[in-house]
């Protein structure tokens, strides 16, 4: 028998396909397209920095927002809707659910990024005409990327297990934005003294560092970047969402569905 | 053997800001259903009917107090395969046809692929959706879910139902249906709780009933049971369009229609009630005594009030 986790991810995944999530590949190929003819006639030299750095940052836009959006309704829409009642009625754990509804939101942010990487490839050579072999950083950069996607699925769902839909969207988007900027954080709290200093080490290690995962300026320049740093952001990431993904079932596990 | 056994189920939930309010929403609750019966929980709206209900499922956690479905802990996820529940004004997903929900399902409850592909067509067929197994739930009509609720409910093969307000949405047709379902169920050997505030039903179908008010039990057993300690109540129609002014005194419940009067009186007062018609020298037609329903019982435990003074 299957485990029922396989069985919620596909269902979630076919729920975001039959909303129309995909449909914003769309709006990500006229971009790309668009984007990549207009570089090709107004920019010398410089093309592949504009359409690497152009399509690698609608690629995380799209994603995040995807994730936020789709993610804030995970769970609280099933317990609005009730559809809850018919799932948690059969032999199906509640960490189960939760697992499911993870995977199967990763599972199509993964499929999403896949097409956009296509569309950024596409331009690439159609600016290029050719590849070239640290057009392979750019590979890396996608699945820094998806990690991020990870990172804020997992926070979602983990405000979406307690809090309303706009509550949840409010906070993880903040926490996406304060992790952007968690170098700096980092760097602030090395500075702070006393009190201060605790605080902002302490707010350093819980929002996401999602500084680390973007490496969308180092590849447009065609650095390479370390394997070090790609175990290291996988443990992370990895590590990340799995204690966000479990505070979310602690949270639901105690949760009265009324 | 015993199906169902609830032992001391409460739920008290937590209101206001700070959640230091007390609500009840169910006291102690005993209720023992045995094996193959079909068993009626009645109340009006807000007794604790679908909170009992949501705490069986796990749905909501228990204040106090413990279950066993099938002899296992109601808590146990192995039991839930056995079981099968119709939730209240049933939502579903509606993205999927009537035919992938059912598959969803199945795969949940762990029904081997070979065994949904035979048993899907057949229950939509069963529950009259066979023209519309490919059809998306969001164009569905509200008595279409409810079928489609009771297939879901039922899809696993359960040997214990439980209905939560299974008529709600069905056209007459439908209803009949749905009884029909449940007495074959019934024949099946399976064993059916269904909630519903729809008397009729219930004492057309059920072996025994539990009446619930406010969160507490008010009555427990078969119709026959309940409704024999209720006083009875006689017809008494006499030719005429004049009612004594003593009859009136006796409690009586007078409706003049044309040339009859039919009046509907406590049978401890029925030989008063005649005497009174004679010496008045009105023409009696019939007397005849009234079936004890479970309306009667019914009204008698939720409002005791009504019930005393229309019967007195």
């Amino acid at each position: 028998m299957t485990s029922p986790i396989f069985h919620i991810a596909r269902n979630t995944f076919r729920e975001a396909v039959r909303d129309r999530v995909l449909y914003n590949l769309v709006v990500f190929a006229l971009l790309m397209t668009g984007g990549a003819i207009l570089v090709g006639q107004v920019s010398i030299g410089i093309e592949r920095l504009v359409v690497v750095n152009l399509g690698l940052t609608a690629i995380s836009l799209f994603g995040i927002v995807i994730a936020i959006f789709i993610g804030i309704g995970l769970v609280s829409k099933e317990i609005e809707k009730r559809t809850l009642y018919t799932i948690f009625s059969r032999p199906v754990r509640r960490w189960q659910f939760i697992a499911g509804k993870f995977f199967g939101l990763a599972g199509t942010l993964v499929v999403n990024t896949f097409f956009m990487g296509l569309g950024v490839f596409g331009a690439l050579l159609y600016v290029a005409h050719h590849f070239q072999r640290s057009d392979a950083w750019v590979l890396v950069a996608i699945y820094f990327i998806v990690l991020q996607f990870i990172i804020i699925t997992a926070l979602t769902l983990f405000f979406s297990s307690f809090s309303s839909p706009l509550l949840s969207a409010v906070f993880a988007f903040s926490l996406f934005v304060v992790g952007t900027f968690s170098e700096d954080l980092r760097g602030f709290a090395a500075a702070a003294h006393g009190a201060t200093g605790w605080l902002a080490t302490g707010a350093s290690y819980i929002v996401p560092n999602i500084a680390a995962l973007n490496v969308i300026s180092s590849v447009a320049h065609n650095q390479p970047i370390a394997g070090g740093l790609v175990l290291y952001n996988t443990g992370y990431a990895l590590l990340y969402s799995a204690m966000a993904v479990c505070g979310a079932v602690l949270i639901f596990e105690r949760r009265n569905l009324k | 053997m015993t199906a169902i056994e609830i032992l001391g189920l409460e739920k008290t939930y937590s209101t206001g800001f700070w959640r230091k309010k007390p609500k009840l929403a169910l006291r102690p609750l005993n209720v023992s259903v045995e094996n193959g019966e079909i068993f009626g929980f009645l109340g009006p709206n807000g007794a604790g009917k679908t909170t009992t209900l949501k705490m069986l499922m796990g749905l909501v956690f228990p204040s106090a107090g413990s279950a066993t479905i099938l002899g296992q802990d109601f808590r146990d996820p192995l039991v839930k395969a056995q079981i099968g529940f119709l939730p209240e004004q049933p939502y579903f997903y509606d993205y999927l046809t009537a035919r992938e929900l059912l598959d969803y399902y199945g795969q949940l409850s762990g029904v081997a692929g070979k065994e949904r592909l035979r048993r899907i067509p057949e229950l939509l067929d069963k529950v009259g959706l066979q023209n519309a197994s490919n059809v998306q739930l969001r164009k569905f009509s509200k008595g279409m879910l409810q079928r489609v609720g009771i297939a879901q409910a039922i899809l696993h093969d359960p040997k214990v139902v439980f209905l939560d307000e299974p008529m709600s949405g069905l056209d007459p047709m439908g209803r009949r249906e749905v009884r029909d379902l449940m007495e074959q169920l019934k024949q099946e050997g399976k064993t059916v709780f269904f909630s519903t505030h729809i008397l009729a039903d219930a004492e057309a179908l059920c072996d025994r009933v539990a009446i619930l008010h406010q969160g507490e039990l008010k009555g427990i057993g078969s119709v026959a049971t309940l409704t024999a300690g209720i006083k009875g109540k006689v017809e008494i129609v006499w030719r005429g369009s004049d009612v004594p002014a003593s009859l009136q005194g006796l409690g009586a419940e007078c409706h003049v229609t044309g040339d009859t009067v039919r009046a509907i009186i406590s049978e401890d007062v029925q030989d008063n009630a005649i005497d009174l018609l004679r010496r008045e020298k009105l023409r009696l037609i019939s007397i005849v005594p009234l079936r004890k329903s479970l309306e009667d019982y019914f009204l008698q435990q939720v409002k005791p009030g009504l019930t005393s003074g229309a019967g007195a």
